[in-house]
C-alpha cells in the first residue's frame, strides 16, 4: 500500500499552518475539521495550487515537492483531479465539452476512464448537448466530477464538493463517490466539515485544528478516540459500525441492520435490505450495565463489549469515557459516579445500550 | 456619397489606419492586460498609469513626444532610419505606432477589466485539467473574456478613427499617405467648405455610434454570462 507523505508549513500573520501527515492511498480519506482550520489549504497544497506552502510532498514514490531540492512538480504533471467547492464548469462550452476538456489533454496511454464509463456512473448520458447554466446545483457538481475523473487521476482531491446542496442531491451524489472508491480503485482525498459525509464516506479520516493535523487514523479508530477533545467538544465522538440492512419494520418505522451477527434498531432507512450502511453510535447515549437487558427495558439496543480502556475525564470532569471492544471498537461516555458504583475494569465483560433512536445514518 | 476622391482617400486611410492599429493593439496589448490583471507587483500601478496616460494628456503633448521619438534622430527613428533607410515621421508607419499609444487604454482597459471578472479560479480548474498556462489562455479564459474582446476591438478602433492632434503633430497632411479624416475635415473649414464637412462629419459620427450601439448589444447578448 503506498502513502501520501506531506510536511507543509505556510506563515501567515496571526496563523500558521504546519501540517505533517501520512495516509495510505486508498478509498476515501476524509479531511475534518471546522472552517478555518486549514482543510483547503492542505487540499491546495497536494494540488500543487497557491499558496504555495514550503515543505515536502510524496505520493507513493513520486516526489510532488521538496524544497530541500528546488522540486516542485506543477499541477498538470501531478495527474490529480480537482473538485472545487462550486463547481467551477466552464461557462462557454456545453456539458461534453466540459466532460471532455481534461479528457482530451489527457494522453490516450493513461486513460483508464472511458467517457461513456463515467457519464453512465454519473448520469450523465441524458444532458451530454446542454449548457451549465440549464443544469441544476447536484448535475453540475456531478459534471464537475465527471470532468475530474476523465483526466483518470492518480488521485482525486475534493473540496466540500457537497457544501451548499441539499440533503436529497447529497444523497444522490454518495454512491458515486463510494464507486470511484471500488470500482475505479482511485483513492480520493475529502475535504470536508460535515460529520454525516465523513460517516458516510471516509475510510480513514486527518482532523485538522487551527492550521495543523491533530490526528490521523482510520474512521473506526478516530471517533473512538475520547482523547480527541474537538471532537468531544463539538459532541460527535462516538464509534462508526459497517452495518446492513436485513429487514424493514414498516409499522414502527424502523429498520433492522446486522452488526457482526447481532440486530440493530435504528431509524427507517430508504435502502434495500443487503444494502451496507455505516452508522455512528454517539458516546454520550451508550449507557453499560452488568447484566443482559431485561425485557422491561424500552432500550431496544445492546450489544455485548469487553472493557478495553478507562478515562480521560471529559472538560467539567463528571463523565468518564470507556473504551469498548464489541467485536470493533465502541466508546462509551458514562459518569464517574456510575463508574465507581459499578466497579468496572478493564478486561471487564458489560453490555452497552443504546436507543435505536440515538443512531444517526 | 458624393465625395471628391481625396476624401474617399481619407476615408479609406483611416479605416486602415484604424485596422491596423487595433490588430496591433490586440496583440500588444492582451500579455500587458492579463500582467495587470495577474500580477501582484508593485510596478503594477506605474504600468497602470502609463497605459492610461494617453486619456488625460493633450493629443498635442503625446503628439509631440512622439514626433521626437520617431523623427530621424529619435530613439526609435534613429534605428529605425539605420535599418530601413527612411525616417518613420510624416509616414503610415509612424502613424500606426503613435495611433497604438494614442489608443492603448482603449484596448488594455476593457481586456483587463475582462480579465479581472474571469479570475483565477477557471485557469485553476483548466490546469488542474492538464491544460498549460498558454492552453488554459486560449481555451478558457480568452473565451470567458470575449465581451472584453469585443469593447476592446471596437473601442480601440472607433477611438483611432476620431484621432487627431497626436495625427497632425506626428504625421502632418500628406494626401492619401497621413491625411485622416479629422484633418480632412479640418481642412475643409479652413477652406470654408462646409458641405464636405458636414458629410465627412456625419460620416464618422454615424460609424462612431454604430460601432458603440454594437459594442453595448453584443455585451448584453453574448452567450458566454461570467459570474
Amino acid at each position: 500500500m503506498s502513502h501520501l507523505d506531506a510536511r507543509f508549513r505556510l506563515d501567515y500573520p496571526g496563523f500558521r499552518f504546519d501540517v505533517t501527515c501520512t495516509f495510505p492511498l486508498e478509498g476515501t480519506v476524509a479531511v475534518f475539521g471546522m472552517s478555518g482550520s486549514g482543510k483547503t489549504t492542505l487540499l491546495r497544497c497536494i494540488a500543487g495550487l497557491p499558496p504555495v506552502a514550503s515543505g515536502f510532498l510524496a505520493f507513493g514514490r513520486e516526489i510532488w515537492q521538496d524544497n530541500a531540492r528546488k522540486i516542485f512538480v506543477s499541477i498538470e504533471r501531478r495527474r490529480v483531479g480537482v473538485v472545487f467547492q462550486e463547481a467551477r464548469l466552464f461557462p462557454h462550452l456545453n456539458v461534453e465539452r466540459n466532460l471532455t476538456y481534461g479528457m482530451k489533454r489527457t494522453p490516450p496511454s493513461q486513460r483508464r476512464i472511458t467517457f461513456d464509463q463515467v457519464s453512465e456512473l454519473l448520469g450523465l448520458t441524458a444532458f451530454l448537448q446542454r449548457r451549465i447554466h440549464q443544469l441544476s446545483g447536484g448535475e453540475q457538481r456531478r459534471v464537475a466530477i465527471g470532468r475530474a475523473l476523465l483526466t483518470s487521476p492518480q488521485l482525486l482531491l475534493m473540496d466540500e464538493p457537497l457544501v451548499s446542496l441539499d440533503h436529497e442531491h447529497k444523497k444522490e451524489i454518495f454512491p458515486f463517490i463510494r464507486r470511484l472508491n471500488q470500482e475505479l480503485g482511485i483513492p480520493v482525498v475529502y475535504v470536508t466539515h460535515d460529520l454525516n459525509e465523513i460517516i458516510q464516506l471516509a475510510w480513514h479520516v486527518v482532523l485538522m485544528k487551527r492550521g495543523s493535523v491533530v490526528a490521523t487514523g482510520p474512521i473506526q479508530e478516530i471517533f473512538a478516540r475520547p482523547d480527541l477533545s474537538e471532537l468531544a467538544e463539538s459532541n460527535i465522538l462516538g464509534a462508526v459500525i459497517e452495518t446492513r440492512i436485513a429487514g424493514h419494520e414498516p409499522q414502527f418505522g424502523l429498520t433492522r441492520v446486522d452488526f457482526l451477527g447481532q440486530s440493530l434498531f435504528i431509524p427507517q432507512e430508504s435502502l434495500p435490505v443487503g444494502a451496507s450502511l455505516r452508522i455512528q453510535i454517539p458516546a454520550c447515549d451508550i449507557s453499560l450495565t452488568m447484566d443482559p437487558l431485561s425485557a422491561s427495558s424500552s432500550v431496544l439496543n445492546v450489544l455485548e463489549a469487553t472493557i478495553v480502556d478507562i478515562g480521560p475525564s471529559s472538560g467539567n470532569g463528571y463523565a468518564v469515557a470507556v473504551k469498548l471492544d464489541a467485536g470493533c471498537p465502541l466508546l462509551a461516555m458514562i459518569t464517574r459516579k456510575s463508574l465507581q458504583r459499578l466497579k468496572l475494569k478493564i478486561g471487564q465483560k458489560v453490555h452497552a445500550h443504546f436507543k435505536a433512536v440515538a443512531l444517526s445514518a | 456619397m458624393n465625395l471628391p476622391a481625396m476624401d474617399w482617400a481619407s476615408l479609406w486611410l483611416t479605416m486602415q489606419l484604424a485596422g491596423v492599429t487595433v490588430a496591433v493593439l490586440l496583440v500588444v496589448g492582451t500579455p500587458v492586460a492579463w500582467w495587470l490583471s495577474c500580477t501582484t507587483s508593485r510596478v503594477r500601478t506605474l504600468v497602470e498609469a502609463l497605459v492610461a496616460l494617453p486619456i488625460v494628456l493633450p493629443p498635442t503633448v503625446l503628439g509631440f513626444y512622439l514626433l521626437v521619438a520617431l523623427g530621424p534622430h529619435g530613439p526609435i527613428g534613429g534605428p529605425w532610419k539605420e535599418l530601413t533607410g527612411s525616417a518613420l515621421s510624416f509616414t503610415f508607419t509612424g502613424l500606426v505606432i503613435a495611433s497604438t499609444f494614442y489608443s492603448l487604454p482603449f484596448v488594455v482597459q476593457p481586456l483587463q477589466g475582462a480579465f479581472d471578472a474571469v479570475g483565477t479560479k477557471p485557469m485553476e480548474v483548466a490546469r488542474s485539467l492538464r491544460a498549460s498556462k498558454l492552453d488554459a489562455f486560449f481555451t478558457v479564459v480568452s473565451p470567458m473574456a470575449l465581451r472584453g474582446y469585443v469593447s476592446a476591438l471596437v473601442l480601440g478602433f472607433a477611438h483611432t478613427l476620431g484621432e487627431f492632434g497626436v495625427v497632425l503633430m506626428v504625421g502632418g497632411n500628406i494626401p492619401g499617405v497621413t491625411r485622416v479624416l479629422s484633418i480632412a475635415i479640418y481642412d475643409h473649414v479652413e477652406g470654408l467648405e462646409y458641405t464636405q464637412a458636414h458629410l465627412l462629419s456625419a460620416t464618422l459620427l454615424i460609424v462612431s455610434f454604430l460601432m458603440l450601439t454594437i459594442v453595448y448589444t453584443v455585451n448584453r447578448r453574448l452567450p458566454v454570462n461570467v459570474s
